[in-house]
């Protein structure tokens, strides 16, 4: 089974349940190497769906303050492209199976080179790619090798995305579409905006059939009890992040926040 | 009526051979479609240049004049001419970009404008044009050039515009992009962003290029007037490269060397340099900012930390159109190093009385560098701005014995 088929597992089960998948952001490398790899496995067990896992850069764009200095502390400590692949190898090492998607810019990726860095990816259990600096126009040479290699290729839109350019954007996708929430950046919002529902559906519309994942700004029980029956897919990064902060990291703190949001979609077995 | 270069056909739209593009994320892709069609739009209408014309004019002061040299072509042996845009309303270049693009604002209906600056120059055009035509303004700053361009900081502010202090990162140019562009996306139905080089997504390298090829018009025009001839050598500074492209855009069909100057701050060898196109170790094709460009890098594709004694020309990409004229060996890109500027500066000062920015000493090095090799050539140098505001970090460059009095 490659990424492509294992991505769209994913959301197949979730469909068939009649539940969104819950995908999960983490910054390799953050606090540490060796912590995140423990976090990343914690994350699998305590039933996340899909993790992505980031790849840090230096200059992330989309990025708000708490992904900004989780990737920026993650690059101090010296982690660069072969360490995250090396951790990707380690936590399939360690039975970790769930789909694993890489968040990264494209820079890191033309360093390497397109061709030898989705070989190392794929070679190293990586499942799919989401790179938010790299709209449709430009996207068409990488989604072409991700396709050939297996890959699973995971566009963006976002809410100024006419329905016509959505539409051309999920056609795209071999995984899911990674909806933006909001017109902005990443980070946890106390509420979800207030047209987030009627962008979810037009969007679902204009996708046509490819599962669509939301994302930015989810981070509480109640905005997963919002969107659960809106979404195939409900994304949460920087929320994580500062629960993971505020614990020191705790395992038990991590593993217990998917656990309520798990427990937040309505008919979930508690 | 006002004249520009127009836009270069391009073979594939928004680039220039293999570099430009449009690498940003997808919520600002409508934005940058709505505004390549209202700057066409705006380059062919007459009521849009008439005013960008009167506004040049009446308030910029345009025609900025070319000076002869004539102590400084003295002491090198050559004849060297300055285009002095240091005698622009305030003080650079920058000026005629910001009023282009805050009347395109205008023109978008957007009324709050965004912009990053390095030096402050362009940060102090753009508040400059944003309190002209009254439009809301916020500029994002590094803490680290904040500090070595402290009375930018004020002028901002004094002309209405909120400066935003920015801490991430190394804290100068870069990072005051990578922040004016998270606003952008986050504010871009009202927000219009005044980038203020010849860099980024598409269509901003070709509305920079635009607006500032009035540089490079007036300069021919002014050399065929009094002269009845072009110069042999036409020499600009290159941060992101849009007084250089401005001045060069007017020249590419004559029969004119041009030469683009980077700062070569300690030197290559030291590391602490902002030439990506010198070293061909680190400076290599990647993406920054929305563009595909030459980036210093490290091998792993993150973006390495600049050094220049001047903050305008501190920034680790340049303009894609640059790497473009670069490959087809059409300009010829050199380096200038922080010493070297200090000395033009000097020079400048002491024959001409004229204190240059420290970015246009770059240029000015170059051609006292040009000089000897080419006994006689005709020089243009384009003095992109004044060096009032440089003026602590010379005083203490010169108190560290870089160079003495």
């Amino acid at each position: 089974m490659n990424g492509i088929d294992a991505v769209r597992e994913v959301f197949q089960r979730a469909r068939t349940s009649r539940r969104p998948a819950l995908i999960f952001y983490w910054p390799v490398g953050y606090p540490d190497l060796e912590t995140s790899i423990r976090i990343v496995a914690d994350l699998a067990q305590a039933g996340a769906d899909l993790i992505e896992l980031g790849l840090p850069f230096s200059d992330p764009l989309a990025d708000g303050p708490v992904i900004q200095r989780a990737t920026q502390r993650a690059l101090e400590n010296g982690v660069r492209t072969p360490h995250v692949l090396e951790a990707v190898a380690r936590l399939r090492a360690m039975g970790v199976r769930l789909p694993l998607s890489l968040m990264t810019y494209v820079n890191p990726i033309m360093a390497r080179g397109i061709p030898r860095f989705l070989e190392e990816a794929a070679q190293a259990g990586v499942d799919g790619l989401i790179v938010p600096d790299l709209p449709l126009e430009e996207a068409e040479e990488l989604r072409a090798a991700a396709d050939a290699i297996g890959l699973a290729w995971v566009p963006l839109a976002a809410p100024t995305t006419p329905d016509e350019r959505l539409a051309r954007i999920a056609a795209t996708a071999t995984g899911f579409l990674y909806l933006v929430s909001v017109t902005g950046i990443t980070g946890a919002r106390d509420r979800l905006p207030a047209d987030g529902i009627a962008h979810l559906r037009r969007a679902r519309r204009a996708a046509g059939g490819v599962p669509v994942a939301i994302g930015f700004g989810i981070s509480r029980p109640e905005h997963v009890r919002e969107l659960a029956s809106e979404a195939d897919g409900l994304i949460i990064g920087s929320a994580l992040i500062q629960h993971g902060e505020a614990s020191g990291f705790d395992e038990e703190a991590l593993s217990g926040f998917v656990r309520v949001l798990r427990e937040a979609i309505p008919g979930s077995p508690v | 009526m006002i004249r520009l270069i127009s836009p270069p056909i391009q073979e594939r739209p928004g680039y220039f051979g293999p570099y430009g593009g449009r690498y940003v994320p997808e919520t600002l892709i409508p934005a940058l479609e709505e505004l390549e069609a209202a700057f066409h739009e705006a380059v062919n209408d007459p009521g849009f240049l008439r005013e960008f014309e009167d506004l040049l004019r009446t308030y910029v002061g345009r025609p900025t004049p070319l000076t002869e040299a004539r102590r400084l072509s003295e002491a090198v042996g050559a004849r060297i001419f300055l285009k002095r845009e240091d005698l622009a309303h305030t003080g650079a270049h920058k000026i005629n970009n910001a009023l282009g693009q805050a009347l395109l604002a205008k023109r978008l209906g957007k009324r709050r404008v965004v912009a990053e600056t390095g030096a402050g120059q362009h940060g102090v055009a753009t508040a400059t044009a944003c309190a002209l035509l009254g439009l809301e303004c916020v500029i994002y700053m590094g803490t680290v050039d904040m500090a070595r361009q402290r009375p930018n900081v004020f002028r901002m502010r004094l002309l209405g515009a909120e400066v935003r202090p920015v801490d991430a990162g190394s804290q100068t140019l870069k990072d005051a992009i990578n922040e004016a562009i998270r606003d952008w996306v986050t504010n871009v139905r009202t927000t219009h962003y005044l980038l203020g080089s010849a860099l980024g997504p598409h269509p901003y390298p070709l509305i920079v290029r635009t607006f500032q090829s009035v540089i490079g018009v007036e300069a021919r025009a002014q050399m065929l007037e009094r002269f009845g001839r072009l110069p042999d050598v036409a020499v600009a500074c290159v941060g992101g490269g849009s007084n250089a492209i401005g001045l060069f855009a007017a020249f590419l069909e004559d029969p004119v060397e041009l030469v683009g100057v980077e700062a070569g701050g300690e030197g290559i060898s030291s590391g602490r340099h902002a030439t990506r196109f010198a070293d061909g170790d680190r400076g290599r094709v990647g993406v920054l900012h929305g563009t595909r460009t030459y980036v210093l890098q490290d091998p792993w594709g993150q973006i390495l930390d600049t050094h220049s004694i001047s903050a305008g020309l501190d920034y680790p990409a340049v303009g894609p159109e640059h790497a473009w004229l670069r490959d087809r060996n059409r300009v010829r890109y050199t380096a200038v190093t922080d010493v070297e500027a200090l000395a033009a500066f000097q020079a400048l000062a002491r024959l001409e009385g004229i204190l240059p920015a420290l970015e246009s000493a770059h240029a000015v090095a170059e051609a006292m560098r040009l000089a000897p090799a080419r006994p006689g050539a005709w020089i243009l140098v384009n003095l992109s701005g004044r060096g009032d505001k440089d003026l602590e970090t010379v005083a203490k460059a010169m108190g560290e014995g870089k160079t003495s009095l």
